[in-house]
């Protein structure tokens, strides 16, 4: 029996001997390298994507996420980057992701049809290695199925980035990762702007009322989206200032079909905010 | 000037001892021709200690023994010869393609990679064993020399300039391949080795054998003199193998693929080179039968085709055995052969191996051959029309998109040396940020049947999934129309709307669903169909 804490210690480190190097030396979090998110408010709040984890973006449906994704997608094949989308419910839409800058020939489409060919899609494509960005597309899946996941799944994807240079995006209505994803961000929509393409007089022999405007008057202009992070295990400071704290941004929108959306890119906007009162206009 | 020769005995057993090695400790004899008359051509040692006998027949053969019978296989003894001549190739480029077990090659200036003809003689040995062959080999300055003292004494035999007469003389006569008429004649002469042949006054022998004659004592005496013929190399990667029994499951088939592979990746790496597409050939044999059916009559053949074909693409020229028949593997498990398999045959095309340089400031990219198993792996869980990058194709028509296969591009060398600059010059990323935030649209395919109210103009109401919403705001119609001179023509009214759904109004029989929430969808009327449609949600 030790007598003292000493010779406890050289106990253990004796019986540990050959499997732990160093039991009582804390090791230090080696810095985590963080990339943009292709937002800017989002990168203010959360430090940017991290790489070598997983991260967990949820929210209902139409609060920003998918949006959020093309924009990260098109930021990470500008740098030449591989990146890999698991689409579980075969949502996505390249002709809108082309013209929110997604170079194509880098991106890796796996058009899946259900929830367990995602997951082991996922299990592939990290075992396989050597993509920048992973991203597992849940946002259709019904959340009772994505509950039903084991924690150890979780963790096996995490465990899977961890010591690279791979980014693990996983979007979802709610989050079910827990202690596995390095940074939970919650997106919840917010108001939706139509903007007017008629002159004021024009508008006037209508009523005042939205549902009475004459639809050709009108476009969607975008979206309000409000952003919080629920975790965050690797910006420290964003997780002291902005636990409480909200940021609103709004999504340009477009309309029409797809050889409008090129016209109405020109016409979209991003409004951003840097605050939870303020916003502004930045594009 | 000196030349070496290899002599493979017994050429079309050791062929197919190659292929299959359990047969080594084994007797085996070969029988060819048409059952039931096919005789023994081949036999090795332990058949003849056995008291097998080259000529007996199968029935004959059968007395002494019930394993080991294999059929001669004309296929195996072509793929040897030319993997002999590949690895001969790899050692000296002028090579003369003597017999099917005979080859010669001219070891000029060899001495300076490999030293002295014992050296290279050795190394010829071991190439050889790498194949699995038992082999003579033997090094003479003149061409003919080197070729009958290969065929005559085993293991390796270096004879000096000048004693080709004396180093000749013990063999028989028939080592020189006469005609069946002047063997006779010799023998009648009582003239049975090569001395006793050298040993004749030639005018004589011209004057009763002809020039035949001249010429037999001329390779007697180890003094005729001619040039090589050089053997012109074509570079066709086939391996091919004929199988007895019908294989009809995927793992012996892997099996029996992993061999073929392994040995034409030692093919092509003699050559520096790699596969950029794998053809692979199957002959079928009986079609499966899931069930068994009552078939009336017989004269209903049943329809599986005589050939299986398939060609594996190959994103970068690869050699490694193991990860070709992974991607084989994958790819027969997706599309299996409905027959069961009878001949193999796998042909290679040929590459120059990829070379790349990578930077030391940029990230490593994905490794094509690793990155090529594992698109395989996916094509092989959700299909293979469903990995891939898309590409929007150059039409109006709504969704229209192909699904190109994927490859890691290489970074072009400005934007490598943008990179590398911003990051020598901060630890930050560079960050070039897209041109704008789109407000993202999630398709949903096949789209949604819905109806609609229209009042005014314009949707105010909406039924889909057994919902009910109220349409709040609406912008549109955005028409597109187009592909009317064609079957597949379309003409579409779309709408952005924000819709508000009324869960009391919900239709009974459906479930909730996260559809049910409040959002902004994209709908259609579709002018041809004449039916209004939800085709994605923004998101």
């Amino acid at each position: 029996m030790p007598r003292n804490f000493a010779q406890l210690r050289s106990q253990v480190e004796r019986a540990l001997a050959g499997r732990v190097a160093a039991p009582f030396e804390y090791r230090d979090r080696s810095a985590t390298e963080s990339v943009s998110t292709g937002v800017d408010e989002i990168d203010l709040l959360t430090g940017g994507f991290p790489r070598g984890a997983l991260t967990e973006i949820f929210g209902p449906p139409c609060s920003g996420r998918t949006s959020l994704l093309v924009s990260s997608l098109g930021l990470r094949t500008a740098h030449a980057e591989s990146c890999a989308l698991i689409d579980a419910c075969d949502a996505f839409d390249p002709c809108r992701a082309e013209a929110a800058g997604v170079e194509l020939k880098q991106l890796l489409w796996i058009r899946c049809r259900n929830f367990n060919h995602a997951l082991r899609a996922t299990d592939l494509l990290l075992q396989g290695g050597g993509f920048g960005f992973v991203c597992l597309d849940l946002s259709d899946v019904p959340r009772e199925m994505v509950r039903k996941l084991p924690l150890d799944a979780w963790f096996r994807f995490r465990r899977a980035v961890e010591n690279t240079q791979t980014i693990l995006l996983i979007i979802e209505q709610e989050s079910n990762a827990k202690t596995c994803a390095s940074l939970v961000l919650k997106l919840e929509a917010g108001l939706v702007h139509w903007s007017t393409t008629k002159p004021k007089e024009v508008l006037a022999a209508y009523s005042g009322e939205a549902l009475c405007r004459p639809p050709f008057a009108q476009l969607l202009d975008g979206l309000d989206v409000h952003a919080s992070v629920l975790r965050s295990h690797v910006n420290p400071i964003s997780r002291m200032e902005f636990r409480e704290g909200r940021i609103s941004t709004i999504i340009g929108g477009s309309s029409g079909s797809p050889e409008t959306i090129f016209r109405a890119n020109a016409m979209s906007g991003c409004h951003a905010g840097a605050s939870i009162e303020s916003t502004s206009r930045i594009a | 000037m000196a030349f070496a020769s290899i002599y493979v005995p017994n050429f079309i057993l050791q062929a197919i001892l190659c292929t299959e090695p359990a047969l080594r400790g084994q007797a085996v004899a070969l029988l060819d021709g048409t059952p039931p008359l096919s005789t023994v051509v081949a036999i090795n040692d332990f058949a003849r200690q056995a008291g097998i006998e080259i000529g007996m027949t199968e029935s004959q053969a059968n007395q002494f023994f019930s394993a080991g019978k294999r059929c001669r296989s004309r296929a195996c003894e072509e793929s040897l010869h030319m993997a002999l001549l590949q690895m001969c190739w790899s050692i000296s480029p002028r090579v003369e393609d003597a017999a099917a077990d005979t080859l010669i090659l001219d070891l000029a200036g060899l001495h300076r990679v490999f030293g002295s003809h014992k050296n290279i003689a050795r190394e010829l040995m071991r190439s050889v064993s790498e194949l699995g062959l038992t082999v003579n080999v033997a090094i003479a300055a003149n061409i003919d020399v080197t070729l009958y003292a290969a065929r005559g004494f085993t293991g390796i035999t270096l004879i000096p300039a000048g004693e080709e007469a004396k180093r000749l003389a013990g063999l028989p006569v028939s080592i020189l391949s006469p005609s069946v008429e002047i063997l006779e004649t010799l023998e009648r002469w009582g003239v049975r080795t090569c001395a006793e042949l050298a040993a004749l006054p030639v005018l004589q022998l011209s004057e009763r054998l002809g020039q035949e004659g001249v010429r037999l004592h001329e390779l007697a005496r180890g003094a005729r003199v001619r040039s090589l013929v050089l053997a012109e190399s074509q570079l066709r990667f086939e391996e091919e193998i004929d199988l007895e029994d019908a294989v009809e499951e995927l793992e012996p088939l892997a099996f029996l693929l992993g061999r073929l592979l392994n040995e034409l990746c030692a093919r092509l790496q003699g050559y520096a080179l790699a596969a950029s597409a794998i053809h692979l050939r199957f002959t079928l044999g009986d079609a499966f039968e899931k069930e068994p059916v009552m078939v009336e009559s017989t004269s209903t053949a049943k329809s599986a085709p005589a050939l299986y074909e398939r060609t594996l693409r190959l994103p970068v020229p690869m050699r490694d055995p193991k990860l070709l028949l992974n991607l084989l593997r994958l790819r027969l498990q997706t599309d299996p052969p409905q027959a069961s398999i009878r001949k193999i045959a796998l042909a290679a095309e040929p590459a120059r191996l990829r070379t790349a340089q990578n930077g030391l400031f940029h990230r490593s990219f994905i490794d094509p051959e690793k990155l090529e198993l594992t698109i395989a792996r996916l094509a092989n869980l959700v299909g293979s029309s469903n990995v891939g990058s898309p590409e929007v194709l150059d039409t109006h028509r709504p969704g229209a998109l192909r699904m190109n296969r994927f490859a890691s591009a290489p970074v072009e060398m400005k934007v490598r040396r943008k990179i590398c600059r911003a990051s020598a010059s901060s630890n930050a990323e560079p960050e070039s940020k897209p041109q704008k935030t789109v407000f993202a649209l999630r398709n949903f395919r096949p789209e949604w049947l819905a109806k609609i109210e229209v009042r005014e103009n314009r949707p105010v109401h909406i039924h889909f999934r057994g919902m009910r919403g109220k349409i709040v705001a609406a912008s549109g119609p955005w028409r597109t129309s187009g592909d009317w001179w064609q079957e597949e023509a379309w003409r579409h009214d779309e709408w952005d709307v924000d819709v508000r759904f009324d869960s009391t109004a919900m239709l009974k029989g459906h479930n909730l669903h996260w559809e049910m929430q409040d959002g902004l969808f994209r709908i259609y009327y579709d002018g041809l169909r004449r039916d209004w449609f939800v085709c994605g949600r923004y998101d």
